[in-house]
C-alpha cells in the first residue's frame, strides 16, 4: 500500500504541472488564439533562471519561486511583442509552427551549451525531510508542490473569473474591438496575458527543479502530455483544465502502481478513448 | 478564413501544361544524378524525403489538415519493412506492400480517431497519437529499442534488380518518388481533389452543398499516410535500418519544416524544401545542436516574412502555379 501512495503522490505532482501548464495554454489560446508550443521550453526556462540564480547569484529557492516567473514572463513579452502579435489574422496553425521554431531554438540553445544531462538542483532547507502520516511517508517538499500548484491554480482562475481585471481579460477574448472601443488597451492586455501565461509554465519549471532535475529536454516530451490534456478538457473553462489536470496525473500515477508499462501511454490512450465516445473532448465545445 | 494559401491561382490548362514541363525537367534533371558523381546516398535520402514532405503537403496545402504527426507513419512503414524483410525473409516488394499497407492501415485508425476534430486540435491530437506511437516502439520487442533493427537485407527487387546495388537502388527509389509523385498531382487535380480546396477554403459552405467532409478528410488522411509509408518502406532500402529517429515528434517536425520552406500548397514545393533541409543537414552535421536552432531560425523566419516558401515565393514572381 505504501508503494502505491508513493505514486498517487507522484501522480498528483505530474498532475499540478499538467494543471498549471494546461492552464496557461488555455490563457494564451483564448487571447491570442495562438497554441504555445513553446510552452515546454519556457517551462524548462524557469528550471534553469533556478538554478542559475542560486549557483551564479546566490539567489535561494524563495526568491527563485517569484523572479524566475517574472524573468521568463518577460521574455514571453518580448517574444509577444517581436514575432507573435504579427500573426493576428492568420491561421491559427501559423502560431503553432512560430512557436514550435522558438521551441526549437530555445531547446537548442541551452542544449548546446548544458548537455542532455540533468544538473542537481536541492530542495529548500525549509522544506527537508517528511512526515509520517501513519500510513505513508510523506516528503515535505512533494506534498509543498501539490498544495502550492493549487493555490496558484485557484488563485488564477479567481483573478480571471472573479476580478475586473479578469472581466476586462474575458471581454476581450469574446470581442476584442468592442473592448477596445471602451477605451481599453487590448493589445497590451494580450502581451500581460501572454506573460502571465508564460509565467505560470516557468512557475512549475522551478517546482519541478528539485523533483525532476535541471534538463534541456525536461519541457519537450511533457508538452506534448499536455497536449493530449488539453484535447481531453477542451480550452473552454480554467476550471475544467485546473481539473483535467490533477485528475490525469492521478490516473497516471495510479497506472505506474498497477500496470507500470503503460504509465508513459495512459494519458494518450485515455485521449483516443475520450475522442472516440465524445469527439468534442469532455467540455464538449466544438473547436 | 483559411490564410493558408491566399494567393493561390486558380489551375488553367497553360498552368498545367507549364507544371508538365517542370515535372519533365525534374525528372530527366534527377535521372542523371548517377552521371554527375554526386553523392547518390544523399539524393536517394532527400527522395524519400521528398515524396514524404509531398505526401504531407496533400493534407495541409490541399486540405488544410496539418498534421504534426507524420512521422508515425514513416516511422511504423519503416519498422514493418524491416521486420518482413529480416525476419520474416520476404522480397523487396512484399516488404513494401507489407509497410505501406501497415501505414494505410494506421491511418484508417488513427484517422477514425482525429478527422472529426479541426484545426489547432487536429494538430495536437496527431502529436499525441504519434507520441502513443513512439513509446510503443521503444517497449516493443521487435522493433529492438533504442537500438532499432540494423542490418536490412536488400535483396533483389522482383528477383531482377539487385537492390544492393547503389545505381540500380537508385533509380528504384527514383521510380518510387515519381511514381508517388504522379500520383499526388493527380489527386489534386482530380474532382476529388477540387472537393479538398474548397474544404480547405470554406468548409461549412463544402457541407452546405452536400459533401460529406469529413468522409473526403479522412479518405486524403489515409491517402497522405500511405504514402508516406510508402516513403518510409523506399527509406528502409537507402539506410538499411528501421529506429525510433523516424518515429519521434522531432521527425514530424522536419517533414512541416521542409514543406514549409518549399511551400505550402505548392506542387514542387515540398521537393525544393526536402532538398534543401537535407542538404543543409549534411552541411551542417558538424555544428551539433547548432543544426536544431537553425532548423528553429527557419521556422521563425518562414512563418514571419516567408510564408509562401521558395517554390510559392518563384510562382508568386511568375504568376504561374508550380
Amino acid at each position: 500500500m505504501q508503494a502505491l501512495y508513493a505514486q498517487l503522490l507522484v501522480g498528483l505532482i505530474n498532475g499540478s504541472f499538467y494543471a498549471l501548464l494546461s492552464l496557461g495554454l488555455a490563457v494564451i489560446f483564448g487571447m491570442l488564439n495562438i497554441i504555445n508550443f513553446a510552452h515546454g521550453a519556457l517551462y524548462m526556462m524557469g528550471a534553469f533562471v533556478a538554478y542559475f540564480l542560486l549557483n551564479l547569484g546566490g539567489i535561494n529557492y524563495w526568491w527563485a519561486l517569484l523572479i524566475a516567473p517574472v524573468i521568463v514572463g518577460i521574455f514571453g513579452m518580448i517574444l509577444e511583442r517581436t514575432m507573435l502579435q504579427w500573426l493576428a489574422g492568420l491561421d491559427h496553425l501559423y502560431g503553432l509552427l512560430l512557436t514550435f521554431g522558438i521551441a526549437l531554438i530555445v531547446q537548442g540553445v541551452f542544449q548546446n551549451y548544458f548537455g542532455s544531462s540533468g544538473l542537481p538542483y536541492s530542495i529548500p532547507d525549509q522544506l527537508k525531510g517528511g512526515v509520517n502520516l501513519g500510513f505513508m511517508f510523506l516528503p515535505i517538499y512533494r506534498g509543498w508542490v501539490v498544495v502550492f500548484s493549487l493555490v496558484v491554480c485557484l488563485a488564477t482562475w479567481f483573478l480571471i473569473e472573479k476580478t475586473q481585471l479578469g472581466a476586462y481579460l474575458r471581454a476581450a477574448t469574446e470581442n476584442p474591438t468592442l473592448v477596445r472601443a471602451f477605451g481599453i488597451n487590448v493589445p497590451r492586455m494580450i502581451t500581460l496575458t501572454y506573460g502571465l501565461g508564460v509565467g505560470l509554465a516557468a512557475l512549475a519549471g522551478v517546482l519541478s527543479a528539485p523533483i525532476n532535475q535541471v534538463r534541456p529536454l525536461m519541457g519537450a516530451d511533457l508538452i506534448i502530455v499536455v497536449f493530449a490534456v488539453v484535447v481531453i478538457g477542451g480550452m473552454g473553462s480554467i476550471m475544467g483544465s485546473i481539473i483535467t489536470g490533477f485528475a490525469l496525473g492521478v490516473i497516471e500515477g495510479l497506472t505506474k502502481y498497477f500496470y507500470p508499462e503503460a504509465s508513459n501511454t495512459v494519458v494518450f490512450v485515455l485521449m483516443v478513448v475520450v475522442l472516440l465516445v465524445k469527439p468534442t473532448g469532455l467540455t464538449g465545445r466544438a473547436a | 478564413m483559411s490564410a493558408l494559401t491566399d494567393d493561390t491561382i486558380p489551375m488553367t490548362p497553360r498552368a498545367m501544361r507549364d507544371e508538365m514541363m517542370v515535372f519533365a525537367v525534374m525528372a530527366v534533371l534527377l535521372a542523371a544524378v548517377p552521371f554527375t558523381g554526386i553523392y547518390p546516398f544523399f539524393v536517394m535520402q532527400a527522395l524519400c524525403f521528398a515524396l514524404l514532405a509531398c505526401a504531407f503537403n496533400l493534407l495541409i496545402g490541399y486540405g488544410g489538415l496539418l498534421s504534426f504527426g507524420h512521422a508515425m507513419f514513416l516511422g511504423t512503414a519503416g519498422y514493418v519493412s524491416a521486420h518482413a524483410l529480416k525476419v520474416w525473409g520476404l522480397p523487396p516488394e512484399l516488404g513494401i506492400v507489407a509497410g505501406t499497407a501497415a501505414a494505410a492501415l494506421l491511418g484508417l485508425v488513427t484517422g477514425f480517431i482525429s478527422i472529426k476534430r479541426q484545426g489547432i486540435y487536429f494538430s495536437m491530437i496527431t502529436l499525441a497519437l504519434s507520441q502513443l506511437l513512439y513509446f510503443l516502439y521503444l517497449q516493443a520487442p521487435f522493433t529492438h529499442g533504442e537500438d532499432g533493427i540494423q542490418g536490412i537485407p536488400q535483396g533483389h527487387l522482383f528477383g531482377i534488380f539487385d537492390l544492393s546495388k547503389p545505381t540500380v537502388l537508385y533509380y528504384v527509389v527514383l521510380v518510387g518518388f515519381l511514381a508517388g509523385f504522379l500520383l499526388i498531382y493527380r489527386t489534386i487535380n482530380s474532382p476529388f481533389g477540387e472537393v479538398l480546396k474548397s474544404i480547405r477554403e470554406n468548409e461549412p459552405r463544402a457541407i452546405s452543398l452536400g459533401y460529406k467532409t469529413d468522409q473526403y478528410k479522412m479518405l486524403a488522411y489515409i491517402l497522405s499516410g500511405t504514402l508516406a509509408g510508402f516513403a518510409g518502406s523506399l527509406k528502409v532500402f537507402v539506410a538499411q535500418n528501421a529506429s525510433l529517429t523516424d518515429v519521434h515528434w522531432s521527425m514530424s517536425g522536419e517533414i512541416v519544416l521542409m514543406t514549409l520552406v518549399g511551400g505550402l500548397g505548392t506542387i514542387f514545393g515540398p521537393v525544393v524544401g526536402a532538398f534543401v533541409i537535407i542538404a543543409m543537414q549534411q552541411y551542417l552535421a558538424g555544428f551539433g545542436q547548432w543544426v536544431t536552432v537553425i532548423q528553429g531560425v527557419i521556422f521563425v523566419a518562414c512563418v514571419l516574412l516567408f510564408r509562401r516558401g521558395l517554390v510559392g515565393e518563384l510562382a508568386h514572381l511568375l504568376r504561374r502555379s508550380l
